[in-house]
């Protein structure tokens, strides 16, 4: 699986869940958004080795 | 993960609410919930005339968007602050804010150029008067004066700003640390017109959590500036929202009880103005924007400087 997230990108050969991805990225789902394929999932789906992951911050301001 | 309302597979989920929803019924729900927040807190009615301040980002955005599905009057103000960075952020902010106008020809969008307008960027102003600290504070007393003189100028009833929980939250984190009393009893949904000239400021997004507008914008498809503005990198207020989603994951919620009790705590008499923060406002003699210092207005004397040289 190919994902990216703020200019990085990472490729994944094993299926796994949303959350275990973002657990082995280090990121809390509360500060992200997991879109598959086009789209937004929530953190118990699964993802698989072909799917094309972008991980969206969500958080702005300054 | 199903729809609490339809059982069909949930995009979102809402772990403080525990409430997940699909993608027909998450932007109901944020629609309906906009709407109560606007009544609840007595922000507008359906015959006032709104100025949304829209920066391309995804808060602004789905703000205008809301208000005109709901029916109001909404239009849009974007200021180009002139801030390039890498990937020319204030252009690209632009472009999205245009982008959002185009597809909505029942509004109007309003654009003030700070450069165009007033010769210096946000940057350069900031280089110029504060040798090149941060220019986030001059931003913010740019983006305050513009915003507040053209509601006024546009006859506007009121100012509606993108602020979403995890910013008030931030705000009340940072104003509580310091004990910042003045701004404690200021904070809040809804900031009165002052009959002086200065606009009503209400924030409808107040009590949605940043992910829940960024869902909103994603699933609607709307199309906003994903990049950080290239200042706010270290910014404090970063940090402390970052402190306070750590506390959200391991108690959910946390953001929500800790400001949604601040608004309940002022409502019970908890932070009152005292008589010397009450600030004696008059007119800038140059702009005529109700201010407390002598003779001009903080943001005219920004620009006086420059004429000067």
């Amino acid at each position: 699986m190919h994902v990216t997230y703020r200019n990085k990108t990472w490729e994944f050969d094993e299926t796994m869940f949303v959350q275990q991805l973002l657990k082995r990225l280090d990121l809390l789902p509360e500060s992200v958004l997991v879109v598959r394929n086009g789209t937004l999932v929530t953190e118990d789906q699964r993802l698989l080795p072909e799917d094309e992951v972008k991980i969206v911050a969500v958080v702005s301001g300054g | 993960m199903r729809c609490r309302k339809c059982g069909a597979s949930a995009v979102f989920n809402m772990r403080h609410h525990k409430l997940a929803l699909c993608a027909t019924h998450y932007p109901e729900w944020f629609v309906r919930q906009t709407s109560r927040a606007i009544d609840k807190y007595k922000m507008f009615t359906p015959d006032e005339h709104i100025l949304v301040a829209v920066s391309g980002g995804k808060d602004s955005l789905a703000l205008w968007d809301v208000l005109l599905q709901l029916g109001y009057h909404a239009d849009g103000l974007y200021i180009d602050l002139g801030i390039h960075g890498d990937r020319n952020y204030s252009a690209h902010s632009r472009e999205k804010a245009l982008t959002f106008a185009e597809g909505h020809p029942e509004a109007r969008l309003v654009i003030v150029d700070i450069p165009e307008r007033y010769g210096e960027s946000i940057a350069e102003v900031a280089q110029r008067k504060r040798g090149g600290e941060r220019p986030c504070s001059v931003c913010g007393l740019v983006k305050r004066h513009e915003m507040n003189r053209i509601a006024l100028e546009g006859g506007y009833d009121v100012l509606a700003t993108g602020h979403n929980l995890d910013d008030e939250a931030a705000v009340l984190f940072g104003n509580v640390l310091h004990w910042q009393s003045g701004y404690l009893v200021r904070q809040g949904p809804v900031l009165p017109a002052d009959g002086e000239g200065l606009a009503r400021k209400v924030k409808p997004f107040c009590r949605f959590y940043e992910r829940e507008t960024a869902a909103y914008t994603l699933i609607q498809g709307i199309d906003y500036i994903y990049e950080e503005c290239p200042f706010a990198e270290g910014a404090t207020s970063l940090k402390h929202k970052a402190i306070l989603t750590q506390m959200d994951h391991d108690a959910p919620g946390t953001k929500l009880h800790f400001y949604l009790n601040f608004l309940r705590a002022k409502e019970e008499g908890l932070f009152c103005e005292l008589e010397e923060d009450r600030a004696l406002l008059h007119p800038c003699e140059s702009c005529g924007q109700p201010t407390t210092a002598p003779h001009l207005c903080a943001f005219c004397r920004l620009w006086r400087a420059h004429d000067a040289h």
